[in-house]
């Protein structure tokens, strides 16, 4: 205990030397001292603020500048948004059609999702509890699949589309949409099923509960934050998309948002009121969507999905 | 009890199967047909087997497949380490333990869930010449008025660069922050313990945990940004002068605005073998999956 002291003495009197003559924040070797004795990863305050404050400004700036923009009147250069102003916002969601661009978009996003989860769910399920024959080679086919780029698959899909008579529907865009998302859900889903030990579902079934109410009344609670997870992807994903919508829906009345977005953008004077509310609401569901779920993002990855 | 055990796991992977199959496997087969036939709607007379003359032709008379190629690979690699450069500092800045740390993770990560065409109105907003950020730093006597960085051949390629950034640093983020989690603490503390500074705790301890984890994440990062077209298609249409037209935009040109889906075809098949051969390769050097955890 005294040697303890002493050997931490010699140090404090160097603390007041080292904040008068050199630029160093005072109460440094105070703090260093306290690091060493408390916690092994305590950085100093200014360390992580000042860097975050940096970063904050370069991803802030963009969101506010296109919320300026869409709350404005129009031909105003002030950099504050008052007073605020939502012609814009009723001039793109009635006039450009918006609201209707939402509907569809909403509509894509939500059936991708289901359609996503549920197929991933089995084939997940199918991988980490079975031994069968074509096993490796599906995952191999999941895994290859990863390099196809969808861009260059446009002209075979939009023939497939034609032969089936789902051109100009949304169903093309869903489906194609949840065929993309598939292998990489279902990689992370068997990853998030592996960490759920078999023998919890062995117990059910010993009490006499089906397979399939086991793994409704065992493994699926414990799934949560990773279904949560990859919902929240393929809606995001689907949401966002913007070629495949592009190219199989031409009829403006099944477009979606990112389609309605570039028309915006390509128009000959762009209407820059318009094309930033309509951005802000191309925004908000997402932006809902990922702010309620952004931890379970981190847990959902950190159970060892992504290493499978 | 249902179908016996035995069938299962085939009745279960069959949705999935049956999708694929239809919808990329049968797409991919089509494409490496056409890619051996002429095959162009406008020119339907020409149509016919063509043999291997579509890829003679990419590789001895097409400077264009080597100009968009050679503006891939740059894109690829300058977003790839840039992101995760800024991913790795900032996943390790939010997983210290300071006030505020929820709220400044959602909004650090938030540009995660915006899509190419929302980051492209986004930058044009704030690239444009008359109303955005660059007036007002000239207003404050920074630059000079009138710049328009997206249709200048030499800043073009940087200001792309910065708005791929903006939404593409969260994912590194947030896949890295992931891994960070289940790196043992008693490692550190045992290394703190041994009188190991902050630099080589991370340099012995952080980095080598995450190997895995950043191996993938930019294996996987990088197919994503060789392949995706969205932004760039939007914000630059791959224009000034074609100076930022990567290899899946003049695939797409050719293809769709061109009608010329035989050498389209041929072009994709040449991108699809490069890109595996360049995945192969970055694992077996990586060593991942390696001997190091």
């Amino acid at each position: 205990m005294t040697a303890a002291l002493a050997e931490k003495d010699p140090r404090s009197p160097a603390a007041p030397d080292s904040a008068t003559d050199a630029p160093a924040p005072p109460g440094r070797g105070a703090r260093r001292k306290n690091r060493r004795e408390r916690a092994f990863d305590d950085v100093p305050r200014w360390q992580i603020y000042l860097p975050l404050a940096l970063y904050l400004l370069f991803t802030l700036v963009p969101f506010y500048w296109m919320l300026l923009f869409a709350v404005r009147p129009a031909g105003s250069t002030s950099l504050v948004p008052w007073p605020i102003t939502f012609e814009h916002f009723e001039k793109v969601w009635t006039e450009r059609s918006f609201g209707m661009f939402f509907e569809n978009s909403m509509i894509v996003g939500v059936a991708t999702l289901v359609m996503t989860t549920g197929i991933a769910l089995a084939g997940g399920y199918a991988l980490a509890r079975f031994e069968f024959r074509i096993k490796n080679g599906f995952m191999l086919a999941l895994l290859c699949s990863q390099f196809i780029p969808g861009a260059l698959m446009l002209v075979p899909l939009f023939e497939i589309f034609k032969n089936l008579q789902m051109i100009n529907s949304l169903g093309s865009v869903i489906i194609a949409e949840t065929v993309f998302q598939l292998p990489l859900s279902i990689i992370l889903i068997s990853g998030f099923i592996k960490n759920v030990p078999v023998t919890l579902e062995e117990a059910a079934w010993v009490d006499g509960c089906s397979r399939f109410r086991a793994f409704c009344a065992v493994v699926l609670p414990l799934l949560r934050p990773g279904l949560i997870a990859v919902g929240s992807f393929a809606f995001v994903h689907s949401w966002n998309h913007f070629l495949f919508a592009l190219m199989f829906l031409s009829e403006q009345d099944k477009q979606t948002i990112p389609v309605g977005l570039n028309t915006l953008i390509g128009a000959d004077s762009v209407d820059l009121g318009a094309l930033a509310a309509g951005g802000v609401i191309a925004a908000v569901p997402v932006v809902i969507v990922f702010a309620f779920i952004q931890k379970w993002l981190i847990t959902g990855f950190s159970s060892g999905a992504v290493k499978g | 009890m249902g179908a016996p055990p035995r069938r299962l796991p085939y009745l279960l992977i069959a949705p999935a199967g049956l999708l694929m199959l239809g919808f990329i496997a049968y797409p991919v087969i089509s494409v490496f047909y056409y890619s051996l036939q002429n095959y162009n709607v406008t020119k339907p007379w020409r149509n016919g087997f063509a043999g291997f003359d579509n890829f003679t032709r990419i590789f001895t008379d097409d400077p264009q497949f080597w100009t968009t190629l050679g503006f891939s690979a740059r894109w690829v690699v300058v977003q790839v380490s840039l992101q995760l450069a800024l991913g790795l500092v900032l996943a390790l800045l939010v997983n210290q333990t300071f006030v505020g740390r929820g709220i400044a993770r959602a909004m650090v990560f938030s540009p995660w869930a915006v899509s190419g065409v929302l980051t492209t109105t986004i930058w044009m907003l704030l690239y444009n010449p008359s109303t955005g950020v660059s007036r007002y730093l000239a207003d404050a006597g920074i630059g000079s008025y009138g710049t328009s960085v997206l249709s200048d051949t030499g800043t073009v390629f940087w200001a792309a660069v910065l708005a791929e950034l903006w939404r593409g640093v969260p994912f590194f983020a947030i896949l890295i922050l992931a891994d960070l989690q289940s790196v043992p603490k008693e490692l550190y503390e045992a290394a703190s313990v041994d009188g190991a500074g902050r630099m080589r705790q991370f340099f012995h301890i952080t980095l080598p945990h995450l190997r895995d984890a950043i191996v993938l994440a930019t294996l996987l990062r990088g197919v994503w940004e060789f392949n995706n077209v969205d932004l760039l298609y939007t914000l630059t249409g791959g224009g000034p002068a074609g100076v930022t037209t990567t290899l899946p935009l003049y695939v797409a040109n050719t293809g769709i605005e061109g009608h010329d889906f035989g050498y389209a075809s041929a072009l994709t098949t040449v991108a699809f073998v490069i890109l595996l051969f360049c995945s192969i390769l970055y694992l077996r050097l990586s060593k991942f999956g390696g001997d190091t955890k």
